[in-house]
């Protein structure tokens, strides 16, 4: 029996970037190909100094462009080797054609992607436009609240992507600066149960058995392309059923539990807050604000933006009298993306909440409790219009 | 130990290089005969090869799924990344021995093959990149002067004068104004390589080059001229005829690089006018009709005739001199 006490002093103050960057040595991938860029440049510093250090067995590439590094990782990957790598925002975004090869391949690589406003104009600060812009791109997407959850959910990532029911690539992300600079309590497990829980990489055709040739990346056009998207599909569904199995090994190696969202003082909440990532944090203090004075607010914390838990959302928002959605991200000239996502969830709702689409914190535009409490005041008073888009914090 | 002609009829008599028949690239196309001689000499040397492919026509026309015309492992990626793919395959290699998972005497051999437009252009980066860092890896480019996959568009290796359909030469403008890029130089200032051009018409000189690129601690790479019967508007049986005469009018000079050490491969006691090699060509009518052409045609000709002159001083002034040990 391990006693609070005992946790508390395996606790450690770390930025999200080092929590990270040491989810990354325990998991000890066999080449990491990285590229620095704001805000990521810590975990791949980090990583670095632990390759430098004889710390892990790890190859490094030190590529000279998130392009080259992503490409990087898929030859490694379908050689059957484990592969990472990290990035955020223009590096992401200059990835983009990998990242969806990357997908196409089936290849189970983990990525934490620090979040980060996508130029123009040029910002290093934290918003989820660079994430938003590949939820399209076949990857799993999970979303971290806190230096802990990055941690962890990095090492969840592994043994999801690489199961045989999923072979697809996780993006592990979690808010620039706030998270990736800011220093918090981490517990850092023993690096044995880690590499328990993540266990030996089991490689699918890789390109390194000679003896067993195989052509990846062939030319795929109108006779079977279709096809191969589909198989795409089913293995974003095969990520979706088999999440909770791996979860549940999650909190039974580690006594955390996670699941596709998290419910926050919502059973009995009349309106609820759907965000994801650092946000949340600052929710949950506004939520327990608003409850002290009487107000039924809840919090809907999404772990997983990909696949998509449009069951468990409707199951926590059904019969609700309003939901306000908190987008980090604009999709100009259409809803928001998050907002987009949670509305249509509720197209069967047997009751439907009123909605409300807020965007707020692009750039890294703080966003304090009050806001929140604004956002929320609005919909208790029943002043929400679902097709009007509203901000948080921004001077009109 | 040098190829013999006769060790290498009898790898070829195997028939199977690594890329076998039943492909769909143009017959006459210089590519595959380029890829099954790089194969072919790695397969000699007890090379287990892999390659890497950036899009171009020699990835299209061999990996048309369900089919492929590989018999050793392949990968495609994208266009400008075939360097960047190849370094992770050959890491990943490194890696796996180390934790056992490969055999520590495997011996792989890692080349990339990729077009002018994915080596000079827009893989560039993605080249110098996987050199600088000292990858062991053969890059194979097969140069045919163009963007040949999308349709005879100009590429930074077409030549002056050169027809195509984005440099077309027309009533005022006579086509492409630039000279190639001299990519050997490009690759070989990266310092730590062996870099050298070969020629289809010169197999020994060719085998000998893959062999020591293959042997090479560290990163080789080999420029092939590559005659597109396509768009260069040549008979399918004159490719090797076209890719000699490019040699013998020294418009493809041979030649290697190593550690900085220039080495001329071949030393003809003259050489026929370039006007010769341009002739040969259909590609290079609608330049040739102006009346322009001599002075166009005569300033590549004296290009061609400094070149070589600073070629032979290079290879005297850094004889012995490697820059790198």
């Amino acid at each position: 029996m391990v006693t609070v006490a005992e946790k508390m002093r395996a606790k450690q103050a770390l930025t999200g970037a080092e929590a990270v960057a040491h989810a990354m040595r325990q998991i000890e991938p066999h080449v990491v190909a990285a590229y620095p860029i704001t805000p990521q440049t810590p975990i791949v510093e980090y990583f670095a100094q632990f390759v430098a250090d004889g710390l892990v067995k790890t190859e490094m590439i030190p590529v000279e462009s998130e392009h080259s590094a992503m490409s990087a990782v898929v030859g490694a990957a379908a050689s059957g080797a484990r592969a990472m790598t990290a990035t955020s925002a223009n590096g992401l975004a200059l990835m983009h054609e990998v990242v969806y090869i990357t997908a196409s391949m089936r290849l189970p690589v983990v990525m934490p992607v620090v979040n980060r406003a996508l130029s123009g104009p040029i910002n290093i600060h934290c918003d989820h436009s660079d994430s938003m812009a590949e939820r399209d791109s076949g990857w799993i997407q999970l979303y971290a609240e806190n230096n802990q959850e990055a941690y962890e959910l990095t090492i969840l990532a592994v043994r999801l992507a690489e199961s045989e029911e999923v072979r697809l690539p996780v993006m592990v992300c979690l808010d620039g600066f706030i998270l990736s600079h800011g220093v918090e309590p981490v517990e850092i497990y023993p690096d044995d149960q880690v590499k328990n829980f993540v266990g030996e990489a089991k490689p699918y055709y890789p390109l390194l058995d000679t003896s067993h040739p195989v052509t990846y990346g062939p030319i795929d056009l109108y006779d079977y392309y279709f096809e191969h998207k589909r198989q795409q599909i089913e293995g974003m569904k095969g990520a979706k059923r088999l999440f909770p199995a791996i979860a549940q090994e999650f909190e039974k190696a580690f006594g955390k539990r996670y699941d596709f969202v998290e419910r926050y003082r919502t059973d009995d909440a009349d309106c609820v807050i759907v965000a994801l990532g650092s946000t949340n944090s600052t929710i949950k203090y506004a939520v327990d604000w608003m409850r002290e004075e009487g107000q039924k607010v809840g919090l809907l914390k999404l772990w997983t933006f990909r696949p998509f838990p449009k069951e468990e959302i409707r199951k926590a928002l059904d019969g609700k009298k309003a939901v306000v959605v908190l987008d980090r991200a604009a999709s100009f000239g259409a809803e928001a993306p998050l907002y987009e996502a949670v509305k249509s969830s509720l197209y069967n709702a047997a009751h439907r909440p009123a909605m409300g689409s807020y965007i707020y914190g692009l750039g890294g535009r703080d966003i304090r409790p009050e806001d929140i409490r604004k956002a929320a005041d609005n919909a208790l008073k029943g002043e929400l219009n679902a097709d009007e888009q509203m901000y948080l914090g921004l001077r009109e | 130990m040098p190829i013999t002609m006769k060790e290498l009829a009898l790898e070829f008599d195997k028939k199977n290089p690594g890329i076998t028949q039943g492909h769909r690239l143009c017959p006459g196309c210089g590519a595959p005969i380029t890829a099954k001689f790089v194969l072919m000499v790695a397969k000699h040397l007890g090379y287990d090869p892999l390659v890497g492919v950036a899009t171009g026509c020699l990835e299209v026309s061999t990996t048309i799924y369900p089919y492929t015309a590989w018999s050793i492992p392949y990968i495609h990626n994208a266009f400008e990344n075939v360097s960047a793919t190849v370094s992770g395959v050959e890491t990943a290699s490194r890696a796996l021995k180390k934790w056992g998972k490969i055999p520590q005497d495997k011996r792989h051999a890692f080349i990339a093959f990729g077009g002018d437009g994915g080596t000079y252009d827009i893989g560039l980066q993605s080249l110098s990149g996987a050199v600088e860092r000292g990858h062991n890896f053969l890059y194979v480019l097969y140069d045919n002067e163009g963007y040949m996959n999308t349709g005879n568009q100009r590429s930074g290796s077409t030549p002056p004068g050169a027809q195509t359909t984005t440099a077309p030469v027309g009533k005022v403008i006579p086509g492409k104004p630039q000279l190639k890029k001299n990519i050997v130089e490009i690759i070989a200032a990266h310092e730590n390589v062996y870099a050298a051009t070969v020629s289809l018409s010169d197999p020994v000189d060719f085998f000998n080059k893959v062999e020591k690129g293959l042997n090479f601690q560290g990163p080789a790479f080999l420029a092939a001229i590559s005659p597109c019967v396509r768009f260069w508007r040549v008979p399918e049986s004159d490719t090797v005829k076209i890719a000699r005469l490019a040699v013998e009018s020294n418009y493809w000079p041979l030649y290697e690089v190593e550690k900085g050490v220039y080495r001329v491969t071949r030393k003809p006691k003259s050489f026929k006018p370039v006007e010769e090699f341009l002739k040969s060509q259909g590609r290079f009518r609608p330049l040739l009709s102006r009346p322009d052409a001599d002075k166009i045609v005569g300033e590549l000709q004296a290009y061609v005739d400094a070149r070589w002159e600073r070629l032979l001083a290079l290879e005297e002034a850094t004889k012995d001199k490697p820059i790198r040990k």
